[in-house]
């Protein structure tokens, strides 16, 4: 599902250019030919600790993407939001060691960058988290899988989903991966196999991303099947129109993206203060 | 058996995902505009999987414009072994085959060829965009034989043209506009 994603955000990009884009197969050609080329060996500027970042990352993610409430009423293992919310922190905090310990300048710009944005992001990300967990007075995730009215909750997932494109290096906040003016960033010193693993950890993060948004929006039916469909579906629409806002946006640099960042947190957070003296839950 | 088949399924995304890596050796810079046009919208080339990447360890096919000169053979030769096997190179411009203007200039160490191993010459000066990306899907078929040899028509079925090859125009093809 992950490489569907990245197809339908490459095939969506492509609609909007005006021109018909990649197949369907693409991600997973990518993928298999990484995998089939020469690795760079074990050696000083390679270290094995290079190495351990994108294996991590998938890790990380895919534990992430078992925890989400698609279908609360199963039991099973449910986790709570903040289980969830640190694992997804963490793929960031790889993508940023990983150009840090490349020992490639290009690589520590790269960082650099997406540590400042990550930083101005995630207060945007974490204060809408706990808007949408205070309104429901509850951290667990199959709790908050069922939706309600209140205008928090609502206000909070539009946050976090203006805060994705900055999460998945999307336009207009795709600024630590500027081709055009580091080479390929903190990823600049990887290749073959573990380039793979990067971009797998990629997909999983939109799967993961867009899953946690819809999972935590869509009134479930009960009906399993119906319940994954529409989850599908739900998520396939929030990668279209992000994908559709990347297409027809240019980067911001990074002054610009920290500064957006920053006025975006105060804002949800002074309205996060009030709601919780007016509407008390 | 078995490797066999992952073998072959090696070739096909190999040959169906070719990756670039820009870079000039001392152009005039006319061949890196028409690259980057080919690379525009208007001939969408992420059809044949072709992508452009920021770095040399993350491409399979190096384009390399302009004749080399003197103060760019280091980098010619570093970005080269940069690029992880397998690979392919694709000399864009007539500089990469033979100089060009540029032959005989005291700065100019020669084609291309004598540097590092070239796969696909794509002549003009500049060449077209339409012309770039033939070359390009050609080293793209290369990169899908399990041993080098000299492509057939049917490794050449996926790679745009104007239909024609060393035999002469196709049959049933139209000339390009």
């Amino acid at each position: 599902m992950a490489w569907f994603f990245l197809y339908v955000e490459r095939k969506t990009i492509a609609k909007m250019q005006q021109r018909i884009g990649p197949p369907l197969l693409q991600p997973f050609y990518d993928f298999v030919k990484l995998l089939g080329k020469e690795s760079r060996g074990h050696s000083t500027t390679y270290s094995l600790m290079m190495k351990a970042w994108p294996a991590l990352s998938v890790a990380v993610l895919l534990a992430a993407l078992a925890l989400l409430p698609v279908f609360p009423a199963d039991g099973g293992f449910s986790g709570d939001l903040i289980l969830l919310i640190t694992l997804l922190e963490l793929p960031s905090m790889f993508y940023i060691l990983a150009g840090f310990t490349s020992r490639s300048i290009y690589g520590k710009v790269g960082s650099m960058r997406e540590a400042s944005l990550s930083l101005s992001s995630n207060l945007l990300f974490l204060v809408a988290v706990m808007m949408i967990a205070v309104s429901s007075h509850t951290f667990r995730l199959s709790e908050l899988a069922t939706p309600t009215a209140s205008p928090a909750r609502w206000l909070g997932l539009l946050a976090i989903i203006l805060c994705i494109p900055a999460k998945l290096r999307l336009n207009p906040f795709s600024t630590s991966s500027a081709e055009q003016e580091i080479y390929a960033g903190p990823l600049t010193e990887y290749g073959g196999g573990d380039l793979a693993l990067w971009e797998l950890a990629h997909g999983l993060e939109w799967l993961v991303l867009s899953g946690l948004v819809v999972s935590l929006a869509f009134p479930r039916t009960g009906i399993k099947v119906a319940d994954a469909f529409i989850f599908f579906v739900l998520c396939i629409f929030l990668v279209v129109s992000l994908a559709t806002v990347a297409a027809a946006t240019a980067r911001f640099t990074i002054d610009r993206s920290v500064r957006i960042y920053w006025h975006w947190s105060v804002a949800l957070t002074v309205f996060f203060l009030l709601s919780a003296f007016i509407f008390r839950g | 058996m078995k490797i066999e088949i992952l073998e072959k399924l090696l070739n096909h995304c190999r040959k169906k995902s070719p990756w670039l890596f820009h870079m000039n050796s001392g152009s005039c810079n006319g061949c890196d505009i028409e690259l980057v046009a080919s690379i525009a919208p208007r001939y969408d080339v992420e059809q044949l999987g072709i992508h452009l990447e920021g770095s040399p360890r993350h491409a399979d096919i190096l384009c390399i414009t302009g004749p080399v000169t003197y103060g760019t053979l280091n980098a010619v030769k570093t970005v080269y072994a940069q690029v992880p096997h397998p690979k392919a190179v694709v000399a864009i411009g007539s500089c990469g085959a033979s100089c060009n203007a540029f032959a005989g200039s005291p700065t100019v160490v020669g084609p291309l060829y004598r540097h590092i191993p070239v796969d696909v010459y794509v002549p003009g000066c500049p060449p077209r965009p339409d012309a770039i990306i033939e070359g390009i899907a050609r080293a793209a078929a290369i990169l899908g034989q399990t041993e080098r040899k000299p492509l057939t028509d049917e490794d050449l079925q996926d790679a745009p043209g104007c239909g024609l090859n060393e035999h002469g125009p196709a049959k049933g093809d139209e000339p390009c506009a």
